[in-house]
């Protein structure tokens, strides 16, 4: 059995812009996710980061296989996905779980919570007897820490945080290897938001899963992810043990990122230096060209970086950087221009 | 004298038929004028609810508002319709947490901001469109003679609500009330828009011709205690509808008495903490089953709750550090604990 | 010290208890949500009246509808038909035959008019709204256009058509002339919502649970689709109504009118509407006053199964 639970090569996934009144034409495609290679060891937790639109969910999605991939493979345990289809991949879905970022409109309103476990388990024959079923449904409560009574309520009769409770619930019904989590925590109220966190930790730990846990909250993904993916406008930009992403961030946009998260100290709040971005994300519709950050990056060089794509290289055992001049910038050979860094307070 | 003064303000969802639901319950909150306050809670807690009371934009009917909002020697609640209108804009500004939701999507971004600057300042439209550019340029659209002709769903997110504060900022309003402004943004974005307030409200020296917009105060409004704490002086912190502590950022966060301050900050992962220690939420969620009229609304969840917090209502006194707690059994100080 | 009643709730509600064991669903809600409606209140009662008038109609009529009972008062000549008289609490009709009886009877036969045409109407749209809605690519693309060319003919018209393409006219030609339009309606709407549905996080949820897509379907997208076509339908009743009465009233109504509708009897009582408007007003005024009923109840229905006001 090989260490590596989820094989992502090449990965594109196009969407089509269409347009048209008889015949629907194709005008052009938005580039949601570009080319990914990441694999995802058994039993880590893969964090993948990036602001709205950079295709995180899209990924996410497309190692799910409920987004069809334009170009790529995902090599679940030893299987390529992408060619599967109809009831060996809806066999293969039992390994293979989601947990969505909106708990609310994930569950079907009209189910009681009852039908909506025994959902998982009929669809893959794992109900044997209507006992059996019934002891593995508060099992399955009592794991997420939901009250025995919640099986014959509904959805919407539950807090925030219950129910994406149920929402977890419903995933680990089928004994799956991998959850990948949409946004887990991010439409909580922030007390909750940390059960959500230590819950799927616990389960993690006794279960033995596998995450794939995409958020936009870089102190989010921090804090669960052993390692840690940056993307930006469908590719990833770069790649680290979650230690070494937060310590010695490489590549200009994670640095400008890890810099705009407000921490709640004011001391800290006080001091910290901001790499401030000009400019907004450009549409992965029409991505620019060569490095896909320089139309916002402070540390520009005015040769190869608007012409020449930089692919995700290793730069030292396990961190991957795309970009052309990680260790010059690094080692200080290359300065952004003064008056995009700006400190506050 | 403060700016706004708001006195045991209370808001109350009243429908046919059905129990009234208590939105604020007796808030109380000072603003000085170029001071930043910021409101901070979970959903529910009434922040929301609280900036729209100030600003009379609660429904007329269906509502009960109680208690005082006096804002620069005037009590703004009662105050007729239309003179509440003369206020909102030119006194008062607010910016909203979906700017595409709160801009006019049939009209160009420049009209929306003359027409506050014509409607409150009599400004002529030409003269009008010059500020309005001049704004945008303030506020760090580029190219802004272009945006002016521009409608809300051509910009993006980040410069909507560049434009939305530019609006809002059109008249140097005296007090900006800010609600989730930077919710719906990116963090890069949200670093740019909270560098711009910050920068509004303490240009109060420098000179920047006739946008200058010194001495503004803002209310911050939100639930990102990093957002407070990098941009407040004063904090309040709200839960169930009520101030629960409320102190200068620096020692608030420093050293925070109330349980429910102390759990917030113990449950959000910070990204200069160390790894690997596991988070410490609060247990429950917000509810509205147990209001304030028995006891403590946030005694189902503390854990530091005494008999006393299930029947004797805790008042808003001054606790340790002279700060302003509302709670039978706070939270020591650091320090106190190590002793 | 906390008492252990207060105590026990905090440890309920910290636990995310307290709640009643069994759930409310979202239908219970609506239903709820319904019983106080005033609206829905008044057209269930306007609705009730008219089932029952149209059950016990036979028992509750004491002359056959189809007999010239008044014959000797009707006279063409003079144009006189026969006042309201004891007996006959509202007179007679051109022919002589009691109009009370007749309007009793009536009911029934414009109560069948509306549920069968609403029936025939939902049911066809069921069916297309639910190949393109759930199966959509070309199947989809193939039902729409068929539903746009027939959306696009204005409804009565086509219901004219319809009626017209059969040699003879009865009841039942009114009634398929009628249900034929409403379908692309019902179809469009579901088709809309099904669509909307298939986007919906929940179903993807369910696709990654690997549930079978038959299941998905009619489990999921099915059910959640279906508030705006029960709304729709009660207004269809009342619509049915309508333009059956309008249908007979241009001459497309059932040829024998032996067996009374109110829509057949207002289109008979065009000749004489100067001289003897009651004849006119009771079939109209009953129309009207269901068709309000109808229309309440799918108004109201709206309300309550909109997400946003439940609580």
């Amino acid at each position: 059995m090989s260490d590596v639970l989820v094989d992502v090569d090449g990965l594109k996934v196009h969407f089509p812009i269409k347009r048209g009144i008889v015949h629907d034409r194709t005008v052009g495609y938005v580039y949601a996710v570009d080319g990914v290679d990441l694999a995802i060891r058994r039993g880590e937790t893969y964090g993948l980061v990036g602001e709205s639109g950079c295709g995180k969910s899209t990924l996410g999605r497309a190692v799910l296989r409920l987004s069809e991939p334009t170009a790529g493979r995902v090599v679940f345990d030893g299987t390529d996905l992408a060619q599967l289809s109809g009831e060996p991949l809806r066999r293969m879905r039992r390994r293979m779980q989601m947990v969505f970022q909106d708990p609310l409109s994930s569950l079907d309103p009209r189910q009681s919570v009852q039908s909506l476990l025994v959902e998982g388990l009929r669809a893959h024959e794992l109900d044997r007897g209507a006992e059996a079923t019934a002891a593995r449904l508060r099992e399955l409560l009592d794991v997420v820490g939901l009250p025995a009574n919640a099986l014959r309520r509904y959805p919407h009769e539950f807090s925030g945080g219950q129910r994406q409770r149920i929402g977890i619930a419903r995933a680990l019904t089928v004994e799956p290897d991998l959850i990948v989590a949409d946004e887990p925590v991010s439409a909580l109220d922030v007390s909750v938001q940390a059960q959500v966190l230590n819950l799927l930790e616990d389960l993690q730990a006794q279960f033995g899963l596998t995450y794939l846990v995409i958020a936009h909250d870089l102190a989010v993904v921090r804090h669960i992810a052993d390692r840690v993916g940056v993307m930006y406008l469908g590719g990833i930009v770069e790649e680290a043990d979650a230690d070494a992403l937060y310590t010695e961030p490489r590549h200009p946009y994670t640095r400008a990122l890890l810099s705009a998260i407000p921490v709640p100290d004011p001391e800290v709040e006080d001091r910290r230096e901001q790499i401030l971005l000009t400019g907004d994300l450009p549409s992965p519709a029409a991505p620019p060209s060569g490095c896909r950050f320089h139309t916002r990056c402070p540390w520009r060089q005015p040769s190869r970086c608007d012409t020449e794509r930089p692919p995700l290289r290793e730069i030292r055992p396990g961190h991957r950087v795309a970009c052309h001049y990680a260790e010059d910038i690094a080692a200080g050979r290359i300065t952004a221009p003064t008056g995009l860094s700006a400190s506050r307070g | 004298m403060a700016l706004l003064e708001v006195d045991d303000l209370s808001v109350v969802f009243t429908r046919k038929g059905e129990q009234p639901v208590v939105a604020v319950d007796g808030v109380s909150f000072d603003v000085d004028p170029g001071q930043t306050v910021g409101l901070v809670g979970e959903s529910g807690c009434g922040k929301s609810v609280t900036a729209l009371a100030i600003m009379g934009l609660l429904p007329r009917r269906g509502v009960r508002v109680s208690g005082s909002v006096r804002f620069d020697g005037t009590e703004l609640l009662g105050l007729p319709a239309a003179a509440m209108r003369d206020r909102r804009g030119r006194d008062l500004g607010m910016v909203f947490q979906d700017p595409l939701s709160s801009l006019n999507p049939v009209v160009p971004i420049g009209l929306q901001i003359t027409e506050v600057l014509e409607r409150h300042r009599r400004t002529p439209r030409k003269k009008a469109m010059v500020q309005a550019g001049d704004l945008l340029t303030r506020v760090g659209i580029p190219d802004p003679r272009r945006r002016l002709d521009e409608y809300p769903h051509q910009l993006s997110g980040g410069m909507r609500q560049r434009a939305l504060i530019a609006m809002a900022l059109a008249c140097r309003p005296k007090l900006l009330l800010a609600d989730e402004p930077t919710t719906a943004l990116d963090v890069t974005i949200q670093a740019q828009i909270l560098a711009l307030l910050a920068e509004l409200v303490r240009a109060g020296d420098t000179d920047l011709g006739d946008t200058d917009l010194g001495d503004t105060a803002l209310v911050m409004i939100t639930h990102d205690l990093g957002v407070v704490a990098g941009l407040c002086d004063e904090v309040n912190v709200l839960y169930g509808g009520r101030v629960v502590e409320r102190g200068p950022r620096h020692p608030l966060f420093a050293a925070p008495h109330h349980p429910y301050t102390v759990g917030l900050l113990a449950s959000v992962p910070r990204l200069d903490g160390p790894r690997g220690q596991r988070l410490s939420p609060i247990r429950g969620s917000v509810s509205d089953n147990i209001p304030w009229t028995s006891g403590c609304a946030f005694a189902p969840r503390c854990p530091n709750v005494l008999g006393a917090c299930t029947s004797v209502t805790p008042e808003m006194e001054f606790g340790p550090d002279e700060r302003l707690l509302r709670c039978h059994n706070p939270v020591p100080a650091p320090q106190e604990v190590r002793a | 010290m906390l008492t252990s009643s207060r105590r026990q709730r905090i440890d309920d509600l910290a636990a995310g208890g307290g709640a009643p064991d069994a759930g409310v669903s979202l239908a219970v809600s609506a239903w709820r949500r319904l019983r106080r409606s005033p609206l829905f209140l008044v057209g269930a009662a306007i609705i009730g009246v008219f089932v029952v008038m149209a059950l016990l109609a036979p028992w509750l009529a004491q002359h056959d509808p189809a007999l010239r009972l008044l014959d000797d008062q009707v006279s063409r000549a003079r144009n006189e038909i026969p006042p309201a008289q004891p007996g006959h609490p509202l007179g007679g009709d051109q022919q002589g035959r009691d109009l009370y009886s007749r309007m009793l009877l009536g009911s029934q036969q414009t109560l069948l008019v509306a549920v069968l045409a609403t029936v025939i109407g939902l049911g066809g749209g069921l069916v297309l709204g639910t190949l393109a809605g759930a199966i959509g690519g070309w199947v989809d693309s193939v039902v729409m256009r068929l539903v746009d060319v027939m959306l696009s003919i204005p409804s009565l018209l086509l219901a004219v058509s319809v009626g017209a393409l059969f040699a003879r006219q009865t009841q039942f030609t009114v009634i398929l002339a009628v249900a034929i339009v409403q379908i692309p309606i019902f179809a469009r709407l579901l088709r809309g919502s099904m669509l909307a549905q298939r986007a919906s996080d929940h179903v993807l949820a369910a696709r990654a649970l690997g549930v079978r897509r038959r299941a998905i379907v009619f489990r999921h997208m099915l059910p959640n689709s279906l508030g705006p076509v029960v709304v729709q339908s009660t207004l269809v009743l009342a619509i049915a109504i309508i333009d059956a009465a309008a249908l007979s009233f241009l001459g497309l109504g059932a040829a024998d009118d032996s067996v009374p509708e109110w829509g057949q009897m207002l289109g008979r009582a065009q000749d004489v509407i100067d001289s003897h408007p009651q004849l006119a007003f009771w079939p109209a005024g009953a129309i009207i006053t269901v068709a309000l009923g109808f229309t309440l109840v799918g108004e109201s229905l709206r309300d309550a199964l909109d997400p946003k006001n439940r609580r």
